[in-house]
């Protein structure tokens, strides 16, 4: 298995109990291009249509692989959209900006 | 119980083939190693189990039983081998695994708990899942990584896999990354199960076998004249033999079983003892001594020919000799065997309330072939009896066709014949058929068989019974007339004068008429001895009156000798007298005188 070679990336802003606030998680394994490429797209894609309204918490499974149980995950990289409910997964690089829009369901604009 | 099971089975299949892999550390050249699965059957068939490290592929249509099979594979590896199992279930969540084996008497929780098995249920929703670019499956790489390592796992069931291609849409991703999957779970040293839904001309429907290659189990279930059977086949083994049949299995209360192979195998002892048939005329016709014991005897006949007496016989005085009888009966309940039997003078009663008789009575159709012969094996195991009655073995021809009946027999004659179980079975033969040919193609199985038939002769059936064939000891060749009566069943010897065979009313008639005419002979003997006795005694009687008669006329006889003589002497004396008064010559005259004196003295 891959080693880590650097401790993970980490939002720390806490979580607003806000009707429209988004939060996010991001599930990786390490630091690999594709990783690197979701979230660097994630956090283009939220900069830009939900600016100061999300939160995004990176989960590295290769330090914690206890955790990918608990949100089913299966693919990496996988983004999960833990609120507002219900629950959506998005899986890939998030390279395709419109397919993460609906994914998240964000209304462009 | 299942265990204790277990370890005499696995005792004793050594004896059936099995690769030379893993079993001798002698050996310089290894196959290919070995985990056993602990499967009942499925290690024999497999030569010794799954291949060690290895991914095997366990597909068939839905319902077959490949997450049991899976399972149980895990079950039995963490309870008896001591190798943890993890359990990555796509389809299943872990409470309902847990639900679907408890009634098998798998403990999942506690194992669970026990950190011997870990059940992983990976849900994959297709409408709650985004595509967006590249990604791969290395969360479930890790997800599995983990709990291999959390129990120190060393099997892997991955069930099933193809859910993945409903959930995840990318399917050129997707195989690449189970290509992946395979040669890791083949890194991480773990022996893999992967089950696969069967495809339409492929073994599974997403072509999985192209991945996993080194071991492919097809579970099979089919139904046939509405009765089903499940089977199994290796479809291929790399490295290893393995048997390429198709095996009956069952999904029995304690798992999975290919039952079949367990006891298959032309090994079994052959004791010398002899047990008593129950009628005593038919162990005469054995030597007198009755079957082999842990022989297999076949009964058979047509309808009302009195094979379930027969059988029944054998069973009373197998109880008499306190040996456990078990009675399979497939026409009859226990009560009206025991009625119609008491009939005939056997009390069967008795011995079934004192346990050593046991019935399990069923209707054939009840269930299917294989079901049958598993009931049949685990009521042996639990009543270790030393007799077994079948009655009647052809009932099970309305559950199986004539081949798979004949092959469930064989097995189940190696089974009784291994643990030296004396077996009777009885056998109908349908009325006009060439009664020389059992209904089940059996009899080359049997050491012994019986042939009842009823002879129909001056408005009567009579029954009369051949012995056909007893392997390995002096048998009669003789028919013999069949009786049933109160006092149980009698042997007859029918009537074979003058050159005809004669039964029933007809025989005792001629024996009648012989007896008639016997006693006439013997009344004209007598008679003639009579005369001769009489012809002598009046014979003797006659001699007796002419000795009397003789007697008489010596005695008048001597009589006139003695007057005779009386007379001569006195007419010598007068002689003598005259000459002494004429003194004529003196000399000559004395002389002739003393003489004459000298015959008269002695007188």
């Amino acid at each position: 298995m891959k080693s880590t070679p650097r401790a993970p990336r980490k939002a720390t802003a806490k979580a607003r109990r806000q009707t429209k606030v988004w939060d996010l998680r991001l599930y990786v394994a390490g630091q690999t291009p594709k990783s690197m490429a979701a979230f660097a797209n994630l956090k283009r894609i939220c900069d830009g249509h939900m600016a100061g309204k999300y939160h995004i918490e990176i989960v590295d499974l290769l330090k914690d692989p206890a955790l990918a149980r608990g949100d089913q995950i299966l693919a990496i990289p996988t983004l999960v959209r833990r609120l507002p409910q219900p629950i959506r997964k998005i899986i890939g690089d998030l390279s395709n900006t419109e397919r993460v829009l609906v994914g998240l369901d964000v209304r462009p604009g | 119980m299942h265990k204790g099971f277990m370890a005499v089975e696995r005792a004793h299949p050594k004896v059936s083939y099995r690769s030379r892999g893993n079993q001798s550390g002698r050996r310089v050249l290894k196959g290919v190693e070995k985990t056993p699965t602990g499967i009942r059957g499925v290690d024999e068939v497999t030569g010794g189990g799954l291949p060690k490290g290895r991914s095997s592929l366990v597909c068939g249509s839905a319902g077959c039983g490949k997450t049991l099979f899976a399972l149980e594979f895990l079950v039995r590896g963490a309870t008896e081998f001591n190798e943890p199992g993890v359990f990555i279930a796509f389809e299943e969540n872990e409470k309902e695994l847990a639900q679907n084996v408890a009634s098998l008497g798998f403990d999942l929780p506690d194992l669970v708990a026990r950190k011997k098995i870990v059940l992983d249920h990976v849900r994959v929703e297709r409408s709650e899942i985004e595509e967006t670019g590249q990604y791969d499956l290395e969360g479930l790489f890790i997800r599995l990584g983990y709990a291999i390592d959390a129990i120190g796992a060393k099997r892997v069931v991955v069930d099933t896999l193809e859910a993945l291609f409903a959930g995840l849409p990318n399917e050129g991703i997707l195989r690449a990354e189970l290509r992946r999957l395979f040669v890791w779970l083949k890194g991480k040293g773990v022996t893999s199960i992967i089950t696969g839904e069967r495809g339409e001309g492929t073994l599974t429907r997403h072509g999985l076998e192209e991945y996993v290659a080194d071991c492919v189990i097809l579970l099979d279930h089919r139904v046939i004249n509405q009765i089903s059977t499940r089977r199994l086949r290796v479809v291929k083994y790399r490295g290893s033999l393995h048997g390429t049949n198709e095996y009956p299995f069952l999904i029995a209360k304690d798992g999975i079983s290919v039952e079949a192979i367990t006891s298959m195998g032309l090994d079994h002892p052959a004791p010398t003892q002899r047990v008593s048939t129950g009628v005593p005329r038919l162990d005469g016709m054995m030597g007198g001594r009755g079957y082999y014991r842990g022989s297999s005897i076949l009964v058979s006949g047509t309808a009302g020919t009195g094979k379930t007496s027969v059988a029944a016989a054998f069973a009373e005085a197998a109880c008499r000799r306190g040996e456990r009888t078990l009675y399979f009966a497939f026409e009859e309940s226990r009560e009206q065997i025991i009625r119609n039997t008491a009939s005939i003078g056997l009390d069967l009663e008795t011995w079934a309330k004192k346990g050593l008789l046991h019935f399990h009575a069923a209707r054939p159709n009840l269930y299917g072939l294989e079901m049958h012969l598993l009931t049949m094996h685990e009521q042996v195991r639990e009543l270790k009896p030393r007799n077994v009655v079948i009655d009647p073995v052809t009932n099970l021809i309305s559950v199986g066709d004539e081949l798979e009946v004949q092959a469930m027999l064989s097995r189940l004659i190696d089974f009784f014949k291994t643990r030296l179980i004396t077996a009777l079975f009885t056998s109908l033969t349908a009325g006009g058929d060439d009664v020389e040919k059992s209904e089940v193609g059996v009899s080359s199985l049997m050491d012994t068989w019986l042939l009842l038939r009823n002879l129909e002769h001056s408005g009567e059936r009579n029954r009369v019974l051949y012995l056909l064939k007893s392997r390995g000891m002096a048998h009669s060749n003789q028919v013999r007339e069949f009786r049933l009566s109160r006092h149980g069943i009698e042997l007859v010897d029918v009537y074979v004068g003058s050159g005809s065979l004669l039964t029933g009313a007809a025989r005792m008639a001629q024996e009648t008429r012989d007896s008639a005419e016997a006693a006439l002979k013997s009344r004209h003997v007598a008679l003639l001895r009579r005369e001769a006795e009489q012809k002598q005694r009046s014979t003797e009687a006659q001699i007796a009156v002419l000795r009397t008669a003789l007697e008489a006329e010596l005695e008048e006889l001597n009589k006139s000798i003695e007057q005779e003589t009386l007379n001569f002497q006195a007419t010598a004396r007068a002689r003598q007298a005259i000459a002494r008064e004429r003194m004529a010559d003196k000399n000559s005259g004395r002389a002739k005188a003393s003489k004459g004196s000298g015959r008269g003295n002695t007188k």
